[in-house]
């Protein structure tokens, strides 16, 4: 297992190289003259000039990457034009929020979309298993920015159960800063209260993001357990007098969740794109939300650096999911 | 003066199953019947699509959804298996009463449970105290011995992969052992095993049967495997049960003419390869009386005019033909 888990950060490295070698291109290609767009605008040619050498565009590109690369080892990627600060720590107390939000709504797309699917699977071309269809499918094609003011209206402004915005209430101080994430660090602190606080206020996000997720989880388990339920392993369960119980909720589920849990890897990188929005409805203060104001001011160092995060994030999940696919399947670690 | 015969652990009369296809009602099993005496191996032999399957599925109340048994009974002892709820089904009597071994030991574990899970599953009970559990672990590993699976102390800690097709199939023994039934149903379980192998298993299911006193139904396409392992035969055919006796004399003189030409198709017997001319009739449109008529070189009107009476022209050995039919008055 050791073994295996070092193998895939191994093979993780070449990923790792292609996300440098895109962002660079984007540094070097989306700015019409990136020395220009880095001098501000009423800059005057000299100042331009200045820029260029100070910012070695003049150098030759191998060089100019080889450079790129010290600068993001250091995490020295400038500073953001909005707020003057570096960008790197911009993203670092914002990355927190992110990751709670889609980490809360993978959860719940996995713990939500996993039994449906695998109900609709046992009961399968039932109404119920109909019903799901509908409903799935209704899931992935629903604008998330849609459904979110939809969830506004009626949670916030009708029924005036849940925040309307924002993170955790303005009055009340943050728990004690241990992981970043509001939810872990409350618990940890035992401050219920603070939990509840933050609970309700990433209720709506969470659900709205977690929605495609959810209904692709559903429908990916629903078909790994229909065709599970065909192997001879169920057969011989069902001969050997094993509780059909026993042979769907734990034989058959197993084995088709080692196949959606490779999708769940995959979904991540569709869930933080869609974060983007959620975070900007909600006014979630994470790095989506930068991500937008940062596109629409132009701020693109602060574009780079996201891109960069999202970007080993994605690995590393993706890293996360393989080795928990290993540890589900044990034939995976043995012959990667 | 008539001498008291033990009653069959496990008898089948006159079962017919069908099951619906997108074509019409398939009869897979017409009017199929057989005894198993209690520490007896008796084998079912017959060719693929005879109903062997079907069978099995009967006994074990899996027949598949929209299967169902249209006449007959199976009576396990004094209960009709036909008559028993799903949930008595599998509480009682699959993995209880009757051990069930599958044919293709490289399929049937599923791949990614432990071995030990697997093998506990019959016997587990959800509250079972650690104590118990230990237990139940021993009372499987001293079967792991008994099947002679190397190593078996650690078996159950291991994966199905991780072991070879022969040890698989010791390992799915062991899992039909596992809450003592009196009764095993053997599905082909030396198939997809090299031969070595495959004699080995045949020696090992011998002697665990004899040992612990079981009563084991084999069912197989082999006769070679029938001559080697079992006391009584019934020979199947397109469903039906055509003949049925002690193996010595069924494989020295059989009655049927499908079981004469399905001996004379076996290598080991056979001076040239022959075979039977024509194919098993399909069971949506069967013949009407003796499904084998179409193939039988000594077929007469009257075999489709009814399935012919099952009579035993000698003690024991019985035959559904009409050629014999006069045989069994005397």
């Amino acid at each position: 297992m050791t073994l295996f888990i070092l193998r895939r950060l191994l093979l993780a490295l070449p990923a790792l190289f292609g996300l440098l070698v895109l962002t660079f291109v984007m540094l070097r290609v989306l700015p019409h003259d990136p020395s220009a767009a880095l001098a501000g605008e009423n800059a005057t040619p000299e100042q331009i000039a200045a820029v260029r050498k100070a910012y070695g565009f003049d150098e030759p590109v191998w060089k100019q990457f080889v450079i790129y690369v010290g600068q993001v080892a250091r995490a020295d990627l400038g500073n953001s034009i909005i707020s003057n600060r570096p960008v790197t720590s911009d993203i670092a107390w914002r990355l927190p929020a992110t990751i709670e939000l889609t980490f809360v709504a993978l959860l719940f797309a996995a713990l939500v979309g996993i039994p449906l699917g695998t109900m609709a699977a046992v009961w399968h071309n039932s109404p119920f298993d109909h019903l799901m269809r509908i409903v799935t499918v209704g899931g992935l094609a629903i604008a998330s920015f849609w459904f979110a003011i939809i969830l506004q209206i009626v949670f916030s402004m009708d029924l005036g159960w849940l925040p309307l915005r924002s993170r955790y209430p303005e009055g009340l101080p943050p728990p004690t800063d241990i992981t970043g994430l509001y939810l872990v660090d409350s618990l940890l602190t035992l401050r219920f209260d603070k939990f509840w606080a933050a609970f309700q206020h990433i209720i709506m996000p969470a659900f709205t993001l977690s929605l495609g997720g959810l209904a692709s989880i559903a429908r990916f388990t629903r078909a790994g357990v229909l065709e599970t339920m065909q192997k001879d392993f169920v057969h011989y369960a069902e001969a050997a007098g094993y509780a059909r119980k026993r042979i769907i909720w734990v034989y058959v589920l197993r084995n088709s969740v080692v196949a959606a849990t490779t999708q769940i890897g995959l979904l991540f990188g569709a869930l933080v794109s869609s974060a983007v929005a959620v975070e900007a409805i909600f006014d979630w203060p994470g790095v989506g939300s930068y991500a937008v104001s940062a596109i629409l001011t132009s701020d693109y160092k602060a574009v780079l650096a996201v891109t960069l995060v999202i970007g080993v994030i994605y690995a590393i999940v993706n890293i996360v999911v393989d080795v928990v696919h290993a540890m589900l399947d044990p034939r995976v670690a043995e012959n990667p | 003066m008539m001498l008291e015969k033990p009653n069959p652990v496990l008898e089948i009369r006159g079962l017919s199953v069908s099951v619906g296809t997108d074509e019409g009602e398939a009869r897979i099993l017409d009017n199929a019947g057989l005894a198993l005496m209690p520490g007896s191996i008796h084998g079912v032999v017959g060719e693929s699509g005879c109903g062997k399957s079907t069978l099995i599925r009967a006994i074990l109340g899996i027949l598949p959804k929209r299967g169902r048994a249209t006449a007959g009974s199976i009576m396990l002892g004094e209960r009709n298996l036909l008559e028993l709820p799903a949930d008595t089904l599998q509480k009682e009597v699959r993995g209880r009463a009757i051990g069930f071994i599958p044919q293709d030991p490289f399929q049937a574990l599923n791949p990614v449970f432990r071995v030990g899970t697997q093998l506990l599953e019959t016997i587990r009970t959800p509250g079972d105290s650690r104590a118990t559990r230990e237990t139940k672990k021993a009372h499987v590993i001293s079967l792991l011995k008994a099947v002679q699976l190397p190593d078996a102390e650690h078996a159950l800690d291991r994966y199905p992969h991780q072991f070879s097709g022969g040890q698989r199939q010791r390992l799915l023994i062991a899992a039909a052992l596992a809450s003592s039934p009196g009764i095993i149903l053997a599905d082909e379980p030396t198939t997809a095993l090299d031969v070595t192998t495959q004699l080995q298993i045949l020696k090992l299911l011998r002697g665990l049967a004899i040992e612990r006193g079981l009563s084991m139904l084999f069912v197989t396409h082999d006769f070679g495997v029938v001559a080697q392992l079992c006391d009584t035969v019934t020979v199947m055919y397109a469903g039906q049960t055509v003949e049925s006796g002690p193996v010595g004399q069924v494989l020295k003189a059989p009655y049927h003419p499908y079981t004469q030409m399905l001996l004379a198709c076996h290598p080991e017997r056979a001076d040239e390869l022959a075979g039977i001319p024509g194919a098993v009739p399909s069971p949506l449109r069967p013949p009407t009386g003796c499904r084998f008529s179409p193939r039988c070189p000594s077929a007469r009107p009257e075999c489709n005019a009814g399935q012919p009476p099952r009579v035993a022209p000698s003690p024991g050995h019985a035959v559904r033909c009409v050629l014999h039919l006069d045989e069994a008055a005397a």
